[in-house]
């Protein structure tokens, strides 16, 4: 059978891409990189981090609106910009917020360091839960556990299982573990626990402050 | 109760019903909408009820327990008609005087009449107030005529004489066409053509289909939702019924919040009465046509306003929003093309059919027809629902129906379209209040809250509470919209205690951008709205607070200072000994005064200044 596929411009280039796959898919696809963290592959996008927004507009023109394209399937005619001054603004402005909740979570310093953060504006918070709800959809999707889910709303939010008591659907199989990017304890370098780190995509410090010399605590892609 | 099989069983069935009401001379309506409950309504209808019932007149008066009248601030409130008086803030104690000198006598209780507060002058029925006069009453002014819990009061003012028209006189396309052309659209706020959103519903693939009706009613100070559905819920009922019908769907839900107990308890009695009288299930009308509505209860969360939050709300999950690049009109409720509307909308909808859309559309502006339903709070002599056409200016509504302020202080701004709208300052009163002009102001029309504020109100407190408000709304799934709001909070916080700096403004206005860009649904999208429109145009006000650590307003009060003035204090004492904090020193007879370091701001010394002394800066 063959596959249906559609027309789409990303970042200047016209790709032929197939029909039914989301934005964020058919850019990986040509190695164009849109930044994400609550997106992760065989499980379901949940667009909760914003992060990977790109520009989406249409062939003839017209107004353009923002939108996550972990969760926007493509479209004929479609034109997305995933590096527009609008969207970068927005990133920087997402990973600020981001990493002054989350500043020991190593996601949360590598989105910053990506997005090029030298200050944070905001006074520092040390939550390890970034509520990306990765360990929730693997432990649904993949594991048939059920054991997890987001209990509270909005500034009370968190993870947690049915009444705070293990249920027998889990089965300690650790998947949720596995996939928590809140378990990456950051590289410690010369930053104090709970500050803006990012030194290793300064140049000019670099050298001193990485311990290990391997720069390892930059991870080119996504770390997921 | 009868079953109504055909179109002309349902007229005959009017006609009894009206014949039946002619034997009644006399009707006394009392209001029983939730504002009024507040007042006591209850207990002066028990009276009435007790009274009549005591003289033997049962079969010649009619005792109404009716839906909101609007005017609530004036509640309890009870007209005698055929003569047409309207009495206001009617107690307990009033009943046996109505009965007895109204009733039998028809005589006026002056006491009980209005009083313009201007003109001084007592005006007899509702025609004569002015907060009735410039109002336009299509949707809302059944509820004073009949009572919601009564099909037959409904039948008998014409209701489901629409929907027999659109089942006999019209196919499902052309009720469409006469609602496209009719010009209405979405009352919930954003707007969208109504029957355009039906149309796709009906075009959009799939053999199931739902309806669904938004009285899920959040905002602060906001209530014509809940009056609607609580005063009038057939007329919800039989615009759900055409639309379904026009859309295919044979399934509806009523979403209504579990903190309007009065407005699910009459929904639910008009369901049962509508199933009875064969209205809703198999063969609606001997029209071949089966539709059934139930009523979903909602937590009462904020976002689950918000449609594909309400959708999951409805299938039993958490109540959160997702992606919407699939609307709901195509994939809405369990995955089937579901229709949404509001219920000022859905209530509309046998006022066109019945009327027909070229009567509809000649009322209001180009692009915005019809009227809407404003809830008038705020610093304004009248308060109350108040139901106007659309094109109406702000000052026309704030200084004509409001009755402008109150204490003689200036009014400095609106808040239209509650959290998700902005602040228009008074600058802007002439400005027609439709859809679209709302929006190119920076605020929207929303649900219809309407915060009028005077000069006693500080914009960065107000913006202030928005966002807290919607921060404890928030269901916290997208960064922007809970992280965000929460550093908004924070940094408007410091900006009221004083703590703000020149970064302060900046880095405000670019996290709400930001979050307005970005956010997953609409609350987080429009959650800035609040804070932009008050810089925008209250700009100094945040300035005075940073750069002057003031608060013109003086309601901050980390930033106001108490003091006694020499000149006026008479050294009585009375500052001294309401003073929680013993920060007052003085002997009697001299110049008393404050000592800053001990004062908690309370306020009390100047309640109780007899010589207004105590200054506030």
């Amino acid at each position: 059978m063959e596959r249906k596929t559609v027309n789409v411009t990303i970042d200047g280039r016209s790709l032929d891409v197939e029909e039914g796959s989301t934005i964020l898919q058919a850019a990986r696809q040509f190695g164009i990189y849109i930044p994400t963290l609550c997106y992760m592959e065989h499980l379901s996008p949940y667009g909760g981090c914003r992060i990977c927004l790109v520009e989406i507009g249409n062939n003839g023109g017209g107004k353009t609106f923002i939108d996550t394209s972990c969760t926007h399937q493509v479209r004929e005619g479609m034109v997305v910009q995933t590096q527009s001054r609008k969207i970068i603004r927005a990133r920087r402005m997402l990973a600020e917020l981001l990493v002054a909740s989350a500043p020991n979570v190593k996601l949360a310093q590598d989105i910053a360091a990506r997005m090029g953060l030298t200050k944070v504006r905001f006074p520092m918070e040390d939550n390890r839960c970034i509520l990306c709800g990765l360990c929730i959809r693997m432990c649904y999707e993949q594991m048939d556990g059920r054991a997890l889910g987001f209990a509270g709303r909005g500034m009370g939010r968190r993870v947690s299982m049915p009444f705070e008591v293990r249920p027998e659907t889990c089965r300690l199989c650790r998947g949720c573990d596995y996939v928590c990017p809140g378990v990456i304890v950051p590289c410690q370098g010369v930053k104090e626990p709970g500050e803006l780190c990012g030194r290793c995509v300064r140049f000019e410090e670099m050298p001193k402050c990485c311990p290990t010399g391997t720069f390892g605590c930059f991870c080119d892609q996504n770390p997921l | 109760m009868r079953r109504i099989k055909s179109r002309s069983d349902l007229e005959r069935w009017k006609e009894e019903i009206l014949s039946k009401q002619k034997e009644y001379e006399v009707v006394v309506s009392v209001c029983g909408g939730t504002g009024c409950h507040a007042y006591g309504c209850k207990k002066v209808r028990d009276q009435f009820a007790k009274g009549i019932r005591k003289n033997g007149n049962g079969r010649r008066i009619r005792l109404k327990f009716t839906g909101c009248r609007g005017f609530c601030e004036r509640g309890p409130i009870v007209t005698v008609q055929p003569m047409g008086i309207f009495y206001q803030k009617v107690r307990e104690k009033d009943v046996p005087l109505i009965l007895s000198e109204t009733i039998e006598k028809g005589k006026v209780l002056e006491h009980l009449l209005y009083q313009d507060l201007v003109t001084n002058q007592k005006a007899t029925s509702e025609k004569e107030i002015p907060f009735y006069q410039a109002q336009h009453r299509l949707v809302l002014g059944n509820n004073g005529l009949i009572e919601p819990t009564e099909i037959e009061d409904y039948v008998g003012i014409g209701g489901y004489g629409a929907l027999a028209k659109a089942f006999f006189e019209m196919r499902p396309d052309q009720i469409i066409d006469e609602i496209k052309a009719s010009g209405l659209r979405g009352r919930g706020g954003a707007g969208f053509p109504t029957g355009k959103k039906w149309e796709d519903c009906r075009n959009a693939p799939g053999d199931v289909k739902y309806v669904i009706c938004n009285c899920d009613e959040g905002d602060p100070g906001a209530y014509m939702d809940r009056s609607l559905l609580e005063g009038n819920p057939h007329a919800v009922l039989e615009g759900m019924i055409i639309g379904a019908f026009a859309i295919g769907a044979n399934r509806g839900f009523i979403y209504v919040r579990h903190e309007y107990p009065l407005a699910c308890k009459n929904a639910e009695a008009a369901i049962t009465q509508a199933r009875r009288a064969g209205l809703l299930g198999k063969n609606v009308l001997g029209s071949g046509f089966d539709f059934d509505v139930e009523i979903s209860k909602g937590g009462g969360a904020f976002v689950c306003g918000e449609s594909t939050a309400l959708i999951a709300s409805i299938e039993g999950r958490v109540g959160e929003p997702r992606s919407k690049q699939i609307h709901t009109v195509t994939q809405g409720l369990w995955g089937k093309p579901t229709n949404l509307n509001n219920v000022e909308t859905w209530a509309n909808i046998p006022l066109i059919i019945d009327r027909g859309s070229e009567w509809f559309s000649s009322i209001g502006t180009e692009k915005s027809k019809g009227t809407k339903i404003f809830s008038l709070v705020g610093k304004v002599k009248n308060t109350g629902l108040v139901e106007v056409p659309m094109g109406i200016t702000l000052k026309k509504i704030i200084f004509d129906i409001g009755g402008g302020p109150q204490n003689g202080k200036k009014i400095k701004a609106v808040q239209t379209g509650g959290p998700s709208g902005g602040c228009i300052p008074a600058s802007l009163f002439d400005l027609p209040v439709d859809f679209d002009s709302l929006t190119g102001v920076g605020s929207m029309m929303g649900s219809g809250g309407m915060i009028v504020m005077d000069e006693g109100t500080c914009m960065v407190d107000v913006a202030k509470y928005f966002v807290h408000f919607l921060e404890e709304e928030s269901c916290g799934k997208c960064l922007p919209c809970r992280e965000g709001l929460k550093r908004m909070g924070e940094i408007l916080d410091s900006i009221t205690e004083g703590k703000g700096n020149e970064e302060s403004l900046s880095l405000l206005e670019e996290l709400a951008e930001v979050v307005a860009d970005t956010s997953l649904c609409g609350l987080g999208k429009t959650a800035p709205n609040p804070v932009l429109s008050a810089l925008r145009y209250f700009r100094s006000e945040f300035e005075d607070h940073i750069h002057q650590k003031r608060c013109p307003a003086a309601v901050c009060t980390p930033l106001m200072q108490y003091s006694i003035s020499e000149t006026d204090c008479i050294g009585c004492g009375a500052c001294k000994k309401v003073c929680p904090t013993e920060a007052i020193e003085g002997e009697r007879k001299q110049g008393h005064r404050i000592l800053s370091e001990l004062c908690s701001k309370c306020g009390s010394c100047k309640d109780v200044c007899k010589v207004n002394a105590v200054m506030v800066q």
